[in-house]
């Protein structure tokens, strides 16, 4: 078992949802972005999604843009990203997953696998690549060594959605609405039975995410999923501090508590028995 | 329109490059698209409408003109396929009218489109009217400014242009905003792609709407010159207007292949739109193709003084003919696109595009490489009316160069 799913089994065992919150890397720059991240983790967070800046963000709404061209105005590339991963393995040992596009992936090359693993990336997620692409586009090596999470649409079919879960490790990553992340709330569809067959065609986790913003939303996640994911929000609730002239660390911390505590199931609702 | 001696196009092949890189939620849409196309492709009322449109409309076949001053002063026989003189004034409007055709057939009544030039934006403006589709057109912030008559003939036509200002303000940025309202709006929306580029279907599909050029092309040259051309030359940015003149030419090995990139300030000052050139092999949007960038993967601001050419990526069918050696990529700068506009206009009486400038830039190498008894065909992808405003500001109102 991955330390990703470590993680997912010890908020079971808790009776509650995992939560999984996304940073943008390197936002506002590497010195706040650790410490942001170390708040995010120290508050709550189980799981770290890290986002990987990039020029041409296709699928994020403009919150994540921005932090992305914060992020890169500073300097991010994706070797400083693992450094900053690196640097935030001495303080937790919370699992982190690499959330990015392909093309800096790319560029590492044949490194891709190792330098992951060496700056202790439990999970990776190409945005733009699926699970079943993913050996003739990083390699065979990479494909094997690295654990790449599965992503699902709101429209994905069912067939597919079983073929992706099987495919996955990790946790699957189901998307909750079409749209770019961040646009406001509501969710598509059944997706209750989406998350059902997911979790019928494997055994990874499944976690929720897109227009997660306040603890209604969570609570309603984690009535149906394993776990929810909130990345815009805390992005733009450490913009807002970076704003106000703050370091953004206690804004980061209030929003993952208050979503958290959204996140506790009754004990007869547990998902796995 | 087309002689007997015109064979079917070449088969649609991107080797290595092309896929369908896109994140998962416009899986099933892009698989619906394909789908889709491949349908109505078949089906002889669509092929039907799709042709009546082209020649009642868009006034298809376009003409084969000589050149006759302007083959003097290259040193070979200079013959031009006049997609500038398609309604709209570019090639562009063969493709929309493809994909509208096909995005009523599929019952979305919602078009989104990019524009760089405004030529691809005016094209889908215009069949949207005609088809009494929605249209919504993206375009960067800095290509609206330098493109203000096409921003006008797009309001006038009913489409709502969106400028977009994030990233470096031109295509790109265009595109990747077009995709976060596709990724939105897909259940209602087909997004009207403007090249060869994007993710598969998109490269074939453009592709095979823009066969109607060299299929006619290659007719008219056979007609004319009782032989085929030795070259053909086109402009390339996302590479539409060349993919559809060399698909007529595929299949003919001894017919030379060039597309012209746009070289901005020249090549190693770094400000220049030359994918082909100085781009490495990424994944940028939804495709596997030569793209522009730094080495942390990063997506490179190109730069050109023709907004259609102004695009860090280029179709996979330009990157696979360019690795098996079938066509060759030239470049040229913004002045020797200038110096060319100048020159076709005073002796042939044309006003080139400034996209369509960059391949006639090249045209006295090309006939060096056929000789004078060589033929070449160029591709007037589209006319220079738009570019007027930006290069009278550039060159002052007495327009000498």
């Amino acid at each position: 078992m991955t330390r990703v799913e470590q993680a997912f089994a010890a908020a079971e065992e808790e009776g509650r949802a995992t939560f999984v919150a996304y940073l943008t890397a390197f936002d506002p720059d590497a010195d706040r972005s650790l410490a942001l991240l170390r708040a995010a983790a120290e508050a709550g967070a189980d799981v770290l999604e890290v986002g990987v800046p990039f020029s041409d963000p296709t699928a994020d709404g403009p919150a994540i843009q921005a932090a992305m061209a914060r992020a890169r105005a500073a300097g991010a590339t994706l070797p400083r990203v693992l450094d900053l991963v690196a640097r935030l393995r001495a303080h937790t040992s919370v699992p982190c997953v690499l959330f990015s596009y392909a093309n800096p992936l790319l560029r590492l090359g044949e490194a891709l696998a190792p330098r992951l693993a060496d700056a202790g990336i439990d999970a990776v997620l190409a945005l733009d690549v699926s699970v079943f692409d993913v050996p003739a586009v990083f390699g065979a090596r990479a494909a094997a060594d690295l654990a790449w999470v599965g992503l699902c649409g709101p429209r994905t079919p069912d067939a597919r959605a079983r073929a992706i879960a099987r495919r996955a490790r990790g946790f699957v990553y189901q998307i909750a609405r079409t749209g770019v992340t961040g646009a406001g709330g509501g969710r598509d569809g059944d997706l209750a039975h989406r998350v059902a067959v997911l979790r019928a065609a494997g055994p990874r986790p499944v976690a929720v995410g897109f227009g997660v913003r306040r603890r209604e939303d969570a609570a309603a996640v984690a009535a149906i999923a394993d776990g929810v994911v909130v990345g815009s929000h805390l992005v733009q609730r450490a913009a807002a501090a970076f704003a106000a002239g703050e370091d953004g660390a206690e804004a980061v911390a209030e929003a993952v508590a208050d979503l958290r505590a959204g996140l506790s199931r009754p004990p007869a609702r547990s998902r796995r028995a | 329109m087309t002689g007997p001696a015109t064979p079917p196009p070449a088969a649609f092949r991107t080797g290595p490059f092309g896929g369908r890189f896109v994140a998962e939620t416009l899986v099933p849409a892009v698989e619906a698209l394909a789908e889709a196309f491949d349908d109505a492709w078949a089906d002889p009322a669509f092929q039907a409408a799709y042709r009546d449109l082209l020649e009642t409309y868009v006034g298809r076949p376009t003409p084969l003109s000589t050149a006759p001053r302007l083959s003097d002063a290259v040193g070979a026989t200079v013959l031009l396929k006049r997609e500038d003189l398609a309604h709209t004034g570019s090639h562009k409007i063969n493709n929309c009218v493809g994909q509208a055709l096909l995005a009523r057939r599929m019952g979305k009544r919602r078009i989104i489109a990019e524009t760089g030039a405004g030529q691809h934006g005016v094209a889908t403006a215009t069949v949207c009217a005609r088809l009494g589709l929605s249209c919504t057109v993206y375009m960067g912030a800095v290509d609206v400014e330098r493109q203000r008559l096409n921003v006008f003939r797009m309001r006038m036509l009913g489409a709502t242009v969106v400028p977009v200002e994030s990233g470096t303000g031109t295509l790109k940025d265009a595109i990747n905003e077009a995709l976060r309202d596709w990724v939105t709006n897909v259940d209602d929306t087909h997004y009207v792609l403007g090249s060869v580029m994007g993710p598969d279907p998109y490269p074939r599909i453009v592709r095979t709407l823009h066969e109607v050029i060299g299929r006619e092309a290659r007719a008219q040259v056979l007609a004319t010159a009782g032989r085929l051309p030795d070259a053909v030359v086109a402009c390339v940015g996302g590479g539409s207007n060349a993919m559809g003149i060399f698909s007529g030419f595929l299949d003919d090995p001894a017919v030379r292949l060039y597309g012209v990139e746009a070289a901005g300030t020249g090549l190693d000052g770094g400000r220049h739109a030359a994918t082909m050139a100085r781009g490495r092999v990424g994944i940028f949007h939804g495709m596997r193709s030569l793209v522009l960038q730094d080495d942390d993967g990063q997506i490179q601001e190109a730069h050109s003084i023709s907004a259609g050419l102004d695009y860090p990526g280029v179709g996979p069918e330009h990157a696979y003919l360019a690795s098996t050696g079938r066509a060759e990529y030239l470049h040229a700068t913004d002045d020797e696109a200038l110096a060319a506009l100048h020159e076709v206009a005073s002796l042939e009486g044309i006003v080139l595009a400034l996209e369509t400038a960059h391949a006639a830039a090249r045209l006295r190498d090309v006939a060096r490489v056929v000789g004078p008894g060589g033929i070449v065909l160029l591709n007037v992808s589209g006319r220079g009316d738009k570019d007027m405003p930006q290069v009278m500001a550039r060159e002052g109102e007495g327009g000498g160069s």
